[in-house]
C-alpha cells in the first residue's frame, strides 16, 4: 500500500444531451423545472468513464477503479475496456466497484491508497414520468492519485456505516423504491456528524478552517440539508447543490461531481470538505496547493462544460434507454464482434492505436504490416490518436444502414496526428456537419449485438466543453 | 513481368441474358438453367460442347456446384468466382484466359444472382468476421462521398451536379424503357427523381440501381474457330482487371473525385485494343452506374471527359443513347437492374446485340464503329475491384 497522496488530475464528461424535466413531468400530469443530463444512445457507463478518464490522467496509475450502478456487464469487469480505451499498462490493475451508489466514494478511498485513478460513471433512470427519473442524470468524474505534483492533499478521511432502508432497488428493476424521505434524512444528518468530527479530528483542525463543503447522495432532503448546516457551521461555501437541477442526480458519479466543481473554484491554500451519504457517511478532507493554478490552465470547467447541450426529447430518450422499441430496418441484423479478433486488435479497437512507418514516417491506422506508402514491413512505431482531433475531408449521412439511432453518419477523416480513417460521427444532426469541420474522437458503444457491446471510436464536433488530451 | 494483349485472340460466339427484376417466382436454379440454355443455343452447342465453366456469383451459392447442381451437369472443371460487383466479368475474363492458354477449345462464363428472396432493403454485404470496427455503412452512403468531394474540387455548383446526376437516372431509365428484359421499364420525369426520398447523402432512391435477380452468359473460342459457331462473333479487344488497397479509407492523398483502379483498368485495357480515342472511337459503352454519381465520375475516369467536365457532357446529352458515345443503351444498373454476379455479363450481352445491330428501338447509331466497352467495378470508392473489356465486331488488319 502506498501512502495517502493526493489528487494529481481530475476531470468529468457531462453527456452533451438535455432533458426538459417539465416535459418528462407532463407526460405524467406533473410538474418540473430544471434539466437533467442524458447520456447519448451509444453511451454506457464505461464509456463515460473513459471520456472522463483520459484528460484526468497524468501518468500511469497503479490501479484504475470503476465504480457504478449500471455496469454495462456483469461477471466480466468492465474496468478493464477503460484501462483498454485509456492505453495502460498490462501491469495496471483495473477493478469495477458497484451495485451501491456509494460505491463512488468507495473508489476515491481505493484509488487514493493506491496512486491510482478513480473513475466514477453512472447513468440514472427511474419509473416512466416519475420523480427519480426527472432528477436523476448520466455523467462521469475522475481523479487520479499520485505524489507528485499534486493539487489537492488529502488530509483525512473518515468513514461511518449503518444498515438502513432509505433507498433500495433489486436487480435488474428498472426504478429505486424510498422509504420516507424524513427516515433517511434522520439517520444521515447522525452519520454526516459523526464521519464530519472524524475527519476533523484526524485532521486537526477546527470546523472553522474548512473554505468549501460539498455533499452528495441519492437522499437529496439529506443532502441539501447537511450542506446547509456544514456551510453554516464553518462559515463555508456551500456552492455546489445547484448541479442537481443543471446535470441531476448522478448517482455513484455524483460525489465525484461536485468535487470537480469545487477543485475548478478553489484558491491555493483552501481546506475542502466532501461529504458522500450512501448507505453511512464518507467525508473526505482535502487542502489544495499551488499547482491546481497550472493544472486548471486551458482546461474547461465542468460548468463551462455545460455549453453547448443539446436538448433531446422525451421520446427519444425513452428510446435510446430502450424502453420503447424502434420498429426494426429491413436489414440484416448486425453480426457481434468476434472475442479472439477484438483480443488482437486491442490496441486499435479501444486505444485508437495505430502506426507510422519507421521507413517513410507515413501515419496509418490500424497498424498496418505492410506500409500503404513504400510497402516496407516490420518497422512500425506506435502513434494513438484516442481523444485526438480531426478534420471532415468528406461525409455521408446514411438512411439505409443500421444505427441504434438512425442515420447514421459517418465521415472520412484526416487526424491531427497524421493517418485517415473513416468512422461514425455521435452527438451531432446531419445539417451541422461540414466539410472542413473539426472534431475529436470519442470513445463509444456502437451497439450491442447477442450480448455483447461492440465499443469502437466515433468522432464528435469540437465545442468548447472539449477537454485538451491527456499527454500521458 | 509484363501482361500481354489477348487482342484478338479470344471470340465471343454466344451470349445470353435472362430479364432481369423481382422474380419472387424463380430460383437462382431457374434463372441459371435459362442463361445457360439460352447461351448454348445461340452458340448452337450442347453442354458437353464446353470444356470448362466460371460460374460467377457474390451471394447465391458456393462453389461451382452452383451451376452443375441445377443443369445436372457431370464430368466438367466449374469454378465458382466472387469479386464482388465484378464477380461476372472476372468469370469472363478468367474463362477467356482458359482458352487463350490452350488448355480448352471452349469455356463458359455465367453470372447469377438471386436477390430478393432475403426480404432486405439494398444489397446484402457478407463479411469476414471482425471485431467491429469496420465502418457499417451501406453502399449508396458509400458511394455519396463522390458528389460533395467532386463538387468541392471543381467548384460545381450542388444543384447542377445534381442536374447532372439526374439526366444519368433519366437517360437510363429511358434506356431501359425500350428493353423488354430491363427490371424498370418506364420513363421517370426529372421531377420524379428529384423528389424521390433520400437514402444517402445526395443520393435518392432513382439514384440507385436497382436490386434484381437474374442470370447472363456468354461462351468464348480460339478466335480462329469462331465461324464454326456463328457468322458473327465478338473478338475480344482487351481485358483488364484492376484491384485497388483501400487507399480510400486509410491514406489522406485520396480525395473521393476518382476511382485510380478505374482509371489504371481503362489505361491499361486501351493500350491492349489500341484505343487512344474512347469517344469516338467507341460505339457504346457499358459502364457500372451504380449511383448516378458514379456514371460521371466514370465519364472521367474512362477518358470519355475531360477532368471536371463530366457533369457538363452529361448535361449536354454526349452519353444519351443519341448522342456522341451512348452510355448505358440497355438501361444500365440503374435500371436494367443490378443482380451483381451476372451484371458484368449482361454488359457484353448488350455489346454483342448493339454491334450486331439487333438491338431494335434502342439501337444505336454509332454501331459501326464496330468497338464496344463494358466496364465493371466493385467496392467503393476509394475502395474497389475495377474491369475494363473491349470488344469488337472486326478482326484487327
Amino acid at each position: 500500500m502506498v501512502d495517502m497522496a493526493g489528487i494529481t488530475g481530475y476531470a468529468t464528461y457531462i453527456p452533451r444531451f438535455r432533458l426538459d424535466r417539465g416535459e418528462v413531468a407532463a407526460a405524467a400530469g406533473e410538474r418540473g423545472r430544471g434539466t437533467r443530463s442524458v447520456a447519448g444512445y451509444d453511451e454506457d457507463t464505461t464509456s463515460m468513464a473513459v471520456e472522463a478518464g483520459r484528460p484526468a490522467l497524468t501518468g500511469s496509475p497503479n490501479s484504475i477503479w470503476l465504480a457504478t450502478t449500471v455496469p454495462a456487464y456483469v461477471d466480466k469487469t468492465n474496468a478493464t475496456a477503460a484501462h483498454a480505451a485509456l492505453g495502460l499498462d498490462q501491469s495496471v490493475g483495473a477493478f469495477d466497484l458497484g451495485a451501491s451508489t456509494r460505491s463512488g466514494a468507495a473508489s476515491l478511498i481505493a484509488a487514493s491508497r493506491d496512486h491510482g485513478l478513480a473513475l466514477m460513471s453512472d447513468l440514472r433512470d427511474g419509473h416512466t414520468g416519475g420523480a427519480d427519473e426527472r432528477t436523476g442524470g448520466d455523467a462521469a468524474a475522475a481523479f487520479a492519485f499520485g505524489a507528485e505534483a499534486v493539487l489537492a492533499e488529502l488530509v483525512a478521511r473518515a468513514s461511518v456505516s449503518a444498515e438502513f432502508l432509505d433507498r433500495w432497488r433489486l436487480p435488474g428493476e428498472l426504478g429505486s423504491t424510498t422509504w420516507e424521505e424524513r427516515f433517511g434524512e434522520g439517520e444521515y444528518v447522525r452519520l454526516a456528524d459523526v464521519a464530519v468530527a472524524d475527519v476533523l479530528k484526524d485532521a486537526g483542525i477546527p470546523a472553522a478552517d474548512v473554505d468549501a463543503v460539498a455533499v452528495a447522495g441519492p437522499n437529496i432532503r439529506a443532502v441539501k440539508g447537511v450542506g446547509k448546516s456544514l456551510g453554516r457551521g464553518g462559515d463555508s461555501r456551500n456552492d455546489t447543490v445547484d448541479l442537481l437541477d443543471l446535470v441531476g442526480n448522478t448517482g455513484a458519479a455524483h460525489i465525484g461531481l461536485v468535487l470537480a466543481d469545487l477543485l475548478d473554484r478553489a484558491e491555493p491554500g483552501e481546506t475542502l470538505l466532501v461529504v458522500s451519504l450512501a448507505d453511512g457517511a464518507d467525508a473526505f478532507l482535502f487542502r489544495v496547493t499551488d499547482e491546481i493554478t497550472r493544472y486548471r490552465a486551458g482546461r474547461p470547467t465542468l460548468r463551462e462544460s455545460l455549453a453547448g447541450a443539446l436538448p433531446v426529447a422525451y421520446p427519444t430518450y425513452l428510446l435510446w434507454r430502450g424502453r420503447l422499441r424502434r420498429e426494426r430496418p429491413r436489414r440484416p441484423d448486425p453480426v457481434r464482434p468476434s472475442g479472439p479478433f477484438a483480443a488482437r486488435n486491442v490496441a486499435f479497437k479501444y486505444g485508437f492505436t495505430g502506426a507510422r512507418c519507421g521507413a517513410c514516417a507515413t501515419v496509418q491506422f490500424p497498424a498496418p504490416r505492410v506500409c500503404l506508402r513504400c510497402n516496407a514491413q516490420g518497422s512500425f512505431e506506435p502513434v494513438s490518436a484516442a481523444g485526438q482531433r480531426a478534420r471532415v475531408v468528406t461525409f455521408a449521412v446514411d438512411r439505409l444502414a443500421f444505427t441504434p439511432s438512425p442515420p447514421l453518419i459517418s465521415a472520412v477523416l484526416d487526424l491531427e496526428v497524421g493517418g485517415r480513417v473513416q468512422l461514425e460521427l455521435t452527438d451531432v444532426t446531419p445539417e451541422e456537419v461540414s466539410v472542413g469541420d473539426t472534431v475529436t474522437l470519442t470513445f463509444r458503444r456502437l451497439l450491442t449485438a447477442e450480448g455483447i457491446h461492440n465499443y469502437f471510436w466515433k468522432a464528435r464536433p469540437v465545442t468548447t466543453t472539449t477537454a485538451p488530451s491527456a499527454t500521458s | 513481368m509484363a501482361t500481354h494483349s489477348l487482342r484478338d485472340r479470344i471470340a465471343i460466339v454466344g451470349v445470353s441474358c435472362t430479364p432481369f427484376g423481382e422474380h419472387f417466382d424463380l430460383s437462382v436454379d431457374d434463372l441459371i438453367v435459362d442463361a445457360v440454355t439460352d447461351a448454348w443455343a445461340t452458340a448452337g452447342i450442347t453442354g458437353e460442347d464446353v470444356d470448362a465453366y466460371w460460374m460467377g456469383t457474390y451471394v447465391s451459392g458456393i462453389s461451382g456446384l452452383t451451376l452443375t447442381r441445377p443443369l445436372r451437369l457431370a464430368g466438367k472443371p466449374v469454378t465458382r468466382v466472387e469479386n464482388m460487383c465484378a464477380t461476372g466479368s472476372d468469370a469472363f475474363r478468367n474463362a477467356c484466359y482458359a482458352v487463350a492458354s490452350g488448355a480448352v477449345d471452349v469455356a463458359m462464363a455465367v453470372g447469377a444472382e438471386k436477390l430478393k428472396d432475403n426480404g432486405f432493403s439494398g444489397l446484402p454485404s457478407p463479411k469476414p468476421q471482425d471485431d467491429g470496427t469496420r465502418i457499417s455503412n451501406t453502399a449508396p452512403a458509400n458511394f455519396s462521398l463522390l458528389g460533395p468531394a467532386y463538387q468541392q474540387r471543381y467548384g460545381v455548383d450542388p444543384a447542377a451536379f445534381r442536374s447532372a446526376m439526374s439526366h444519368v437516372a433519366w437517360k437510363n431509365h429511358a434506356n431501359g424503357a425500350l428493353n423488354s428484359r430491363a427490371q424498370f421499364r418506364k420513363e421517370v420525369s426529372i421531377e420524379t427523381i428529384e423528389k424521390a426520398p433520400n437514402i444517402a447523402g445526395q443520393l435518392g432512391v432513382f439514384d440507385c440501381s436497382g436490386v434484381a435477380d437474374g442470370a447472363a452468359a456468354a461462351i468464348v473460342v480460339r478466335a480462329e474457330d469462331a465461324h464454326r459457331y456463328t457468322d458473327r462473333p465478338l473478338y475480344v479487344k482487351a481485358l483488364s482487371m484492376m484491384s485497388g488497397y483501400g487507399v480510400g479509407g486509410i491514406d489522406t492523398d485520396y480525395d473521393y473525385t476518382t476511382f485510380p483502379e478505374v482509371v489504371a483498368c481503362a489505361k491499361d485495357a486501351y493500350a491492349q485494343a489500341g484505343i487512344t480515342d474512347p469517344r469516338r472511337q467507341l460505339a457504346m459503352a457499358e459502364v457500372h452506374d451504380c449511383f448516378t454519381p458514379t456514371e460521371i465520375v466514370l465519364m472521367e475516369d474512362l477518358g470519355f471527359s475531360e477532368r471536371g467536365a463530366a457533369y457538363k457532357d452529361v448535361l449536354a446529352g454526349a452519353f444519351d443513347r443519341d448522342g456522341e458515345l451512348p452510355v448505358n443503351p440497355d438501361g444500365g444498373l440503374k435500371s436494367f437492374g443490378h443482380p451483381i454476379g451476372a451484371s458484368g455479363l449482361r454488359m457484353l450481352f448488350e455489346c454483342w446485340t448493339q454491334l450486331r445491330g439487333e438491338a431494335g428501338a434502342r439501337q444505336v447509331a454509332t454501331a459501326d464503329r464496330g468497338l464496344a466497352l463494358t466496364h465493371n467495378l466493385g467496392g467503393a470508392p476509394g475502395d474497389c475491384v475495377s474491369f475494363v473489356s473491349v470488344v469488337g465486331t472486326e478482326l484487327s488488319a
